[in-house]
């Protein structure tokens, strides 16, 4: 664990950059988050995605898989990759101010 | 502090415990109601759709002719004790709230309490061009029988080139079973003499071999020891049969010749029709611990019905029917249940040329190096040997003798236990805890 700045706030992050506090996440984090993994700018569909997550997350502890978000979210897998290049449920935790999704066995 | 079991007092009222799915768990769960609770207070009625129970762990093997179709199958009736009434229907739906099963010829079933053992259904078509040109011809899956025989006859006449083996996303039925086909392709084709000739690729959404580090990396090391190639975060968005691509969701490509997938899995159909009971993928929402539902207090679930984070396997199920019975016979007591369930799960790996790995493994603890069971115990755990692949061989025999009637396997705890086990340096703190 270690302290970063991001977006002019001072938030603890893990190793692989997700935030250890949700509490401690704001939407200028999101954009700076986004912004250093490739994504230019957050559009309606990102955020229609990353709040469904971080819904998700604070409400039953645990981030839904990328066939869980595909069927829920409301976007579907394909675009999901589109949005969030590589591993969409990974970076939208990441860039919604949640844990890295734990992965199933 | 455990309450004191069984309680010395007849259930007042005559209780009727309908289980839905007569596979592993709910022929495990059955017989071992059957034996807790004396007929003239608890009726038990089973409802499955077809006669033949499978040995699963056997399907594995049928690709490469090491099993037939006849050997492990077997009747669901026979494996029932007297005194539990079999239907043969399918489900229609489950009214949590009347606590009814509708089955679909019409009759509806009252019940007490539901458990519900439908296991996990395989979802081919939800995979693009899946089931489309090339279908049983060089695109094959081995998770049920059909498959494996259709697969069986192509191998054997496989002349070389690219076989792909990919599992298109989690949650599977027994998570290593696509490794352990990898590497016993690899031995087949050696004892075929065409090893050479192949290109064999193991293509997975995950990050590596596995989902826990410490297999992952002792898993990956025999896929390169063996020169199997391994592809990693690949999500399987299309298969085309006719040009032989398995394409993934972000545009990657892999070339096959032959392709062995595991298709997605969801719960049984039933459940989506049923208000209330399953997640998004029809698995039902379950108490880790207690296998209660989230949706009703009289509705259970069991084995890989459930939406748990553990492995859906035999072995689970096995350890979680430990736990239920305990707990039914509590809640048709009125008595608070108890937590007892930890996720354990062991599996034996066969990693080709008559050796396997062993994994013990619960919701805490990955699995690590050592031996099983306990210190002195003759099985090495994630480490190759034949006496694991004479034990995955062994376990057919336990299965129909043992597990489904619904008794202990000796020396092996229903709660994983640490005895054995070499936790890694940087675990060994958080074991201590």
């Amino acid at each position: 664990m270690s302290t970063e700045t991001i977006a002019g706030r001072a938030v603890e992050v893990d190793s692989e950059g997700f935030l250890e506090d949700p509490k401690q996440w704001n939407e200028g984090i999101a954009e700076e988050i986004a912004h250093g993994n490739g994504i230019d700018h957050l559009t309606d569909r990102h955020w229609q995605v990353v709040k469904f997550m971080r819904t998700s997350y604070l409400e039953n502890g645990t981030a839904p898989s990328i066939r869980s978000l595909g069927k829920l979210s409301g976007v579907p897998i394909k675009e999901l990759y589109q949005l969030f290049p590589k591993g969409p449920a990974k970076l939208a935790a990441k860039i919604g101010g949640i844990p890295k999704p734990r992965g199933c066995i | 502090m455990r309450l004191p079991w069984p309680p010395n007092h007849a259930l007042t009222m005559r209780q009727r415990i309908v289980i839905l799915g007569g596979g592993t768990g709910g022929t495990m769960m059955a017989n071992r109601l059957r034996r807790a609770h004396a007929q003239e207070d608890v009726d038990i009625v089973i409802v499955d759709r077809s006669d033949d129970h499978v040995y699963q762990p056997g399907l594995l093997f049928v690709p490469f002719q090491l099993a037939r179709a006849a050997e492990i199958t077997r009747p669901r009736a026979a494996q029932l004790r007297h005194g539990i009434e079999l239907r043969r229907s399918e489900i229609d739906h489950v009214d949590l709230g009347a606590s009814t099963v509708h089955l679909t010829d019409g009759p509806v079933l009252e019940y007490d309490l539901l458990v519900v053992a439908t296991g996990a259904e395989l979802l081919p078509e939800d995979t693009e061009g899946l089931t489309g040109p090339g279908w049983g011809e060089k695109v094959f899956t081995f998770y049920d029988l059909a498959g494996g025989q259709g697969l069986a006859a192509a191998l054997a006449q496989f002349p070389g080139g690219r076989l792909v083996v990919n599992l298109v996303d989690m949650p599977i039925k027994c998570p290593v079973a696509p490794l352990e086909f990898a590497f016993l392709a690899d031995w087949y084709l050696h004892d075929r003499g065409v090893r050479e000739d192949v290109e064999l690729s193991f293509v997975t959404p995950l990050d590596g071999a596995f989902t826990k580090p410490i297999a992952s990396e002792r898993l990956s090391s025999l896929l390169d020891e063996k020169g199997i190639e391994l592809v990693t975060e690949f999500a399987t968005g299309e298969v085309d049969g006719h040009g032989g691509r398995l394409v993934s969701y972000d545009e990657r490509e892999v070339p096959f010749d032959l392709l062995v997938t595991v298709p997605l899995h969801g719960g049984a159909g039933y459940v989506a029709r049923s208000p209330g009971l399953g997640d998004e993928l029809g698995f039902v929402q379950t108490d880790p611990h207690t296998l209660q539902s989230r949706a009703a207090a009289n509705v259970f679930a069991i084995g890989d019905a459930t939406n748990l984070p553990t492995s859906k396997a035999g072995s689970v199920t096995h350890f979680e029917a430990d736990v239920l019975t305990d707990n039914i016979g509590r809640f048709v007591h009125g008595l608070p249940l108890e937590g007892g369930f930890d996720g354990h799960a062991n599996c034996f790996v066969e990693t080709g040329f008559k050796k396997a790995l062993l994994i013990d493994f619960n919701y805490d603890t990955e699995p690590l190096p050592g031996r099983f069971p306990g210190h002195a115990g003759p099985l090495p755990l994630l480490a190759e040997s034949r006496l694991n692949h004479m034990g995955k061989l062994m376990f057919q025999w336990f299965y129909w003798h043992v597990l489904l009637p619904g008794r202990d396997i000796p020396g092996i705890p229903t709660q994983m236990s640490m005895a054995g086990k070499r936790a890694p340096a940087a675990q060994i703190q958080e074991v201590e805890q």
